[in-house]
């Protein structure tokens, strides 16, 4: 077993839907894909934001395009408009996302670290 | 098979002057669509209009005509714009009104898609049992209609495509989904139907894909950004679609940028909800049936989608006046940087509070250290950091309190913690919240109308 983090396996961009946020997650190569739907979680992404997500998270999946998207509800302090935080439409929670360490096993790791 | 070219010029209000230029000078189009409308620009277009009733639509738009009418008549190239806010029928004069003055009056016909604006409507609506709830609390628009500034609906494509068909060559718009200026083309040029779905929704995936402009040519692109090319003169996106409601994605070849799987991907994602049901006023599309091809360097083909009958609803964009709201900036330096950031909040804290003022919120932040992630996900702030910048916004009913909260800063400078420097600018400007509210109408409230200008 080896803790690695997110920014080794995946890309992302995030923006805002409203008082909402989303983050469109993508695996590097589709041999992650598997790793990314055991981890990244819709329970550990809102453990993961919980100073900045007031609402549920939901995840969907996307296995044609080897991604996830989450939406992250009142995750904007009121929204783009409202906010008084610097990343007034979460432009930024794509990195945030990928700085999570999940577990990965010996032989996902040597793919990885392919 | 047929294919059409359709390219992004414009992003939002305030994007790249130049991308349109570029686009219809190196892109080889059939059509050129510009989006300036985000959702709270109504309510500055609405302000502009009570002031003058020749105003309240995008300015830039007219400005860009006058530099690229002459070429768009003679490349044959159409253009479909949202430009027209809250006074298409105002903006498409401005329009007629430069092309008279270049002597191109009699070769030009604008199509003008009115109907989007319910402001007048709001209380006949809410009389008839229509509540407009704001979509993601529930509450009811009564809440606060007193300070209602703006009602638009998101139109489809469908009033573009029959602008097009009585033969504009320019077509401008209030609010419609920003897809729409791209799907409106396909329409006209297919000859699609009402309940085309699988090839609406490839369509309004085209206009997604290509809406946000260089977005998806590499422009805040995560994936090997640095290798990106020439990213001082990226090119903007073109959708290359063909009748069987399949498309390739691509650019200018003498631009900079590039289309990548990785580029669309990441662009398809971007601000959607749930992927299954991506809904506007004429279809619902599902983006766990999109496929992506890499064609060729810089050609990304996508394929493979459908879709579902359209909802019954229209979506509306509503924005209204939420008080007043400000924030402040200082810079300290070395040794203890981040410690005296914080001294700073708490005497900040302290004199507010000793003030007695009235807010909602009060937010501080220290960049450099966890402004944008957070403290928990940012991690230990290093204790030898060079310098940082500290950040206290407030927000407020009352603008009496946020502006009183802009004469507590400078004075930190001289009686504050040591090594403070970046207060030059004066104090910071009291803006007005203008806050969203998205709501569901029923598609009996509104109408859209199509007229069209000159050509006679």
């Amino acid at each position: 077993m080896a803790n690695v983090q997110l920014l080794k396996l995946a890309h992302a961009r995030s923006g805002d839907k409203g008082s909402h946020a989303n983050i469109g997650l993508i695996a590097k190569q589709p041999e992650f894909y598997d790793i990314l739907k055991r981890e990244v979680t819709a329970e550990r992404v809102a453990d993961h934001f919980r100073e900045i997500c007031d609402g549920e998270v939901s995840r969907w999946e996307l296995p044609n395009l080897n991604s996830f998207n989450f939406l992250l509800r009142e995750a904007l302090d009121g929204g783009g408009t409202v906010t008084l935080r610097t990343d007034a439409q979460g432009k930024t929670y794509s990195a945030a996302l990928l700085r999570m360490m999940i577990d990965v096993s010996d032989a996902e790791l040597t793919l990885i670290q392919g | 098979m047929k294919t059409i070219r359709i390219g992004n010029g414009q992003a939002f209000w305030g994007d790249s002057a130049q991308a349109p230029l570029d686009q219809v000078r190196h892109g080889d189009l059939d059509y050129l669509m510009l989006d300036y409308l985000a959702e709270v620009t109504m309510s500055i277009m609405q302000k502009m209009r009570a002031r003058d009733p020749e105003q309240g639509y995008a300015r830039d738009f007219v400005a860009l005509m006058e530099n690229l009418l002459p070429e768009i008549l003679d490349r044959g190239v159409k253009v479909v714009a949202n430009a027209g806010g809250v006074n298409p029928v105002a903006c498409a004069r401005a329009v007629m009104q430069v092309a008279d003055k270049l002597g191109l009056a009699d070769r030009v016909k604008i199509g003008v898609v009115t109907g989007d604006d319910i402001m007048g409507n709001v209380d006949q609506i809410l009389g008839a049992g229509e509540p407009l709830a704001n979509m993601e609390t529930g509450a009811p628009l009564t809440d606060v209609r007193g300070q209602l500034a703006s009602a638009n609906v998101y139109f489809g494509a469908f009033p573009i495509a029959e602008a097009l068909a009585q033969g504009a060559d320019i077509v401008i718009t209030g609010r419609c989904t920003d897809a729409s200026l791209a799907v409106g083309p396909m329409i006209h040029e297919f000859g699609w139907q009402r309940t085309d779905w699988d090839k609406l929704s490839a369509a309004t995936i085209a206009g997604h894909v290509i809406e946000c402009g260089a977005q998806v040519t590499g422009g805040n692109c995560m994936a090997d950004w640095e290798q990106v090319d020439d990213m001082a003169n990226i090119g903007y996106p073109i959708a290359e679609m063909s009748e069987d409601g399949s498309f390739v994605v691509t650019k200018p070849e003498v631009m900079g940028g590039r289309v990548n799987v990785a580029s669309v991907t990441e662009q398809l994602l971007y601000e959607i909800g749930d992927p299954n049901e991506y809904k506007t006023a004429d279809v619902i599309c599902d983006f766990t049936t999109i496929h992506l091809e890499q064609l060729a360097p810089n050609r990304v083909r996508v394929f493979g989608i459908k879709g579902k009958p359209a909802p019954d609803s229209f979506k509306v964009s509503m924005s209204y006046a939420g008080g007043y709201k400000t924030a402040s900036t200082l810079v300290y330096g070395w040794p203890d940087a981040v410690k005296k950031a914080q001294a700073a909040d708490r005497i900040v804290r302290q004199r507010l509070a000793n003030l007695g003022l009235s807010f909602d919120a009060i937010h501080s932040e220290i960049l450099g250290v966890n402004a944008c992630h957070g403290p928990a996900l940012s991690g230990e702030a290093d204790a030898d950091i060079a310098e940082v910048q500290f950040r206290i916004g407030v927000r407020s009913q009352d603008q009496q309190s946020v502006r009183r909260f802009t004469h507590e800063i400078a004075p930190l400078v001289c009686n504050g913690p040591p090594t403070v420097t970046g207060y030059f600018g004066g104090r910071s400007r009291v803006e007005e919240v203008i806050a969203y509210w998205p709501a569901l109408m029923d598609k009996q409230y509104a109408e859209p109308s199509v007229t069209l200008l000159g050509g006679q």
